[in-house]
């Protein structure tokens, strides 16, 4: 549970509650696996209020059975932030953030394989001033590459508790537990040499932000270095500016520094190693050769010129065979409840608008977008599987190349990749794209993605394209293989037009850690799974709902008198109508008011197009056999006896469907991930016009051309 | 796209230093000069990558950029946008 914003760390009541741990560290170092094997299943997942950066608290208990608060922070290599995951650890940690009260007590993890660069996040928390535990983590692993880390030696140099741990195996968490609940931990013996050049300036904006932005003395000396490293820093909403005066400070000291040629930054990060040099000299021995290590090997593999391609290539095409094989069971489960559960709702409740509100609003829409939950969840657990084996960064090292051609880099490409099953799990993932403008430009173009549910649309056109019977199927691979095509190149067009235009930004950086492979962890992974699915259900629930009621309303009101077929009590509905007054928009492609219908209600899901045409032209269908909604659709006609959905309008919707946004649950997504609703607008204007001009341009050339 | 010269080119004990971008896969080098402005090269001073620091070229990615280095017994991948702007000597 987070802590009510007004109890701090000096107010009396700090004594009596209940401490509050930070848990730190660096990304890959096993963050995640020693939080939750400290709080099993009782974490709270939320986000840090204004920014899309998870929160996550747990409460852990004691040796002794007293409860303690833990907060996981986002990975970080530093607290000079360059993400916003980075941002919300530093601004935590400073007391900077008005909705979590600063920690008592900080747990930083280190990944014992690789010391020295987790020590110089260890080492800007030491300034804080604060009480740290250090946990040793992976210590099989390093004995494993011939390191010999002296537990004793670390504790002695930096006069803090050291507890060596493999969290994965849960060793080390007794030894963890004790030490979190003495009530006399040590504070560290922290000396290094600030560089001779640097020390006035840190003095006096420590002194500055004491006086005038109400920091308590160490942590302002923490602050201080921090905005000498850190010389464009990301600032997050919800974290406190500075004041003039210390602004003020800063840039004179820069602005002197600047032009005496002085590094300012950089010689504050070298004096850290320098220190974190000294102590590691200490305490980790080479105690044995090895040879190259199992993710030498792999490597050597998986990104090898050849190799490296074929093993992406069937690392993805496993993927979407499993979510196709895997989730068609579980969807047909879901169908099946939610007809049952409309059905006794039929039977129990008399007949009237409250039933039909229960039944077709609320049941079968949020059935509709909860028909698409097994996809996204086996789409978190293969993001998460390659995320905890470390394959993802592989597959951004690889990609990176062909990514950067269009202004982004190897980090987008798994997020939009996943958008060719469903575009809301490729939004929640690209919160691992570090630089904000680049993860919004991915989130912005993903839905272009041909996601699975413009599938029944595609086939149905496919099969209503050739007048006479079956299409060769060579044909049908053919046309949806460019219709796929036609997005991923949408895509790709639109990243590279916004990072040019709208978005410019730095130039793109692929400076990213390649960690070492590892088995993952099914339990870490099916628990990040169910959280991101959870996340889904809750956030996009009450928009997904709410617009699924209103899409009821506008096709069952006003009423036709009773005895009235369905076809013709959604001709003269309000989506009738609408599809009506649609008509002169989307006239120039090729598509009557009846068509129009199916646009509107497509923003349930797009597949509810097969859906509202078989209502709107009075068939029969079901998903797997389109045939009679087929023989409904070739014989439509305009008034004027033409036919409707000639060779060309089938095409021409099915490019619209490429291209257009119709879909609640991404919408509710994007709303959600880029907080507010200025993006998702911004990107159902855009992809729609595309749409319609893609459309306009093909039925009107295709004319032109006598088709 | 600059590739990297063929592993003869940098003989032992060779000491002009060149951009980290032109060094051989596999061969080692230590550090001397990176840019002082700029926030890409500010991270990878705080990930390790320092004047006197000893790293190796580990490999290209398939298509040639980004680059693969070892850093204080890590792996880090970097662009070679950046990486041209590193100055290395080579070691033995």
């Amino acid at each position: 549970m987070a802590l009510p914003a007004h109890i701090t760390a000096r107010s009396p009541a700090a004594a009596s509650r209940q401490p509050v741990y930070a848990l730190v560290g660096n990304p890959n170092c096993g963050k995640s696996t020693l939080f939750n094997a400290l709080t099993g299943l009782k974490q709270k997942v939320g986000n840090y209020p204004g920014v899309t950066v998870e929160k996550k608290v747990g409460t852990a208990y004691s040796q002794h059975g007293q409860p303690i608060t833990v907060i996981d922070l986002p990975g970080a290599y530093s607290l000079a932030a360059r993400s916003p995951d980075e941002a919300v650890t530093r601004d935590v940690l400073l007391g900077r953030r008005r909705d979590t009260a600063p920690p008592d007590r900080i747990l930083c993890i280190v990944d014992a394989t690789n010391l020295e660069r987790n020590l110089y996040l260890v080492h800007q928390v030491l300034d804080l001033g604060r009480p740290v535990i250090l946990v040793l983590n992976m210590m099989d692993l390093a004995a494993r590459a011939g390191l010999t880390v002296d537990v004793a030696a670390l504790e002695q140099a930096l006069g803090i508790p050291v507890i060596a741990c493999e969290a994965v195996r849960g060793h080390g968490l007794i030894e963890l537990k004790l030490a979190m609940s003495r009530a006399d931990l040590p504070l560290a013996r922290h000396a290094w040499t600030v560089p001779a050049a640097i020390a006035p300036a840190v003095s006096e904006l420590q002194a500055s932000l004491v006086a005038h932005d109400g920091k308590a003395p160490l942590l302002a000396r923490a602050e201080a270095l921090l905005l000498l490293t850190d010389s464009d820093s990301i600032r997050v909403a919800g974290s406190s500016p500075l004041s003039p005066n210390t602004a003020g400070i800063l840039r004179v000291w820069q602005t002197r520094w600047s032009g005496e040629g002085t590094d300012w930054a950089g010689s504050l990060v070298n004096s850290r190693y320098d220190s974190i040099g000294r102590i590691a000299a200490d305490a980790v021995r080479q105690t044995a050769a090895v040879g190259p290590s199992v993710s030498d090997r792999i490597d050597a593999f998986a990104t090898h010129p050849l190799w490296g391609w074929s093993l992406l290539g069937v690392v993805m095409i496993l993927l979407f065979l499993s979510i196709f094989t895997f989730a068609e069971g579980p969807m047909n489960w879901i169908d099946g409840h939610f007809a049952a559960l409309a059905d006794s709702v039929k039977q129990a409740m008399p007949p009237g608008d409250l039933r039909d509100l229960i039944t077709d609003g609320a049941i079968a829409g949020v059935g509709g977008v909860l028909i698409f939950l097994p996809q996204i969840l086996i789409l978190f657990f293969f993001i998460g599987l390659l995320e905890s084996t470390g394959y993802m960064a592989r597959a951004a090292f690889i990609m990176d190349r062909l990514m950067s051609r269009v202004g982004l880099n190897g980090k987008s490409f798994i997020p939009m990749l996943s958008s060719y099953a469903c575009a809301i799990p490729g939004i929640m993932a690209t919160r691992t794209i570090e630089d904000p403008k680049d993860r919004l430009v991915t989130i912005l173009v993903a839905p272009l993605m041909s996601c699975s549910a413009r599938l029944p649309v595609y086939l149905l056109m496919i099969a209503a394209l050739v007048p006479d019977g079956r299409v060769p199927v060579l044909t049908k691979v053919g046309i949806m293989l460019t219709m796929y095509a036609l997005g991923t190149f949408g895509a790709f067009f639109f990243a590279w037009l916004f990072k040019r235009t709208l978005l410019k930004g730095a130039p793109p950086l692929m400076i990213m850690e390649l960690p070492p492979y590892r088995l993952p962890r099914l339990k870490d992974v099916a628990l990040h799974m169910f959280e991101r699915g959870w996340l889904f259900v809750r956030r996009a629930g009450t928009v997904i709902l709410g617009i699924s009621i209103i899409l009821w309303f506008l096709s069952a009101y006003p009423k036709a008198p009773g005895g009235t077929p369905p076809t013709q009590q959604l001709a003269q509905s309000f989506a009738g109508r609408a599809g009506h007054a649609l008509e002169p928009l989307i006239k120039p492609l090729g598509f009557d008011w009846q068509i129009g219908i199916g646009l509107i209600t497509s923003f349930a899901a797009r597949e509810v197009f097969v859906s509202t045409m078989s209502v709107v032209f009075n068939a029969e269908a079901t998903d797997d056999n389109t045939t009679p909604l087929r023989t409904a659709l070739v014989s439509a006609k305009w008034p004027d006896g033409r036919p409707l959905f000639t060779p060309l309008v089938c095409i021409t919707l099915m490019i619209f469907y490429v291209f257009a946004m119709q879909c609640m649950s991404t919408i509710a997504v994007v709303k959600r991930e880029t907080n507010g609703w200025k993006w998702p607008i911004f990107q159902t204007l855009y992809m729609t016009g595309t749409a319609w001009i893609m459309s306009f341009v093909v039925y009107q050339g295709g004319r032109a051309l006598g088709f | 796209m600059n590739l990297p010269p063929p592993a003869e080119s940098l003989l032992p004990g060779q000491a002009a230093p060149i951009p980290l971008s032109m060094l051989g896969v596999g061969c080692h080098a230590t550090v001397r000069e990176l840019p002082k402005v700029g926030s890409a090269f500010l991270r990878l001073r705080e990930m390790g990558l320092l004047a006197g620091t000893v790293v190796t070229l580990v490999r290209a990615a398939p298509l040639g950029d980004p680059i693969e280095i070892k850093v204080r017994g890590y792996r880090l991948t970097l662009r070679k946008t950046e990486a041209a702007q590193i100055l290395v000597e080579p070691v033995g």
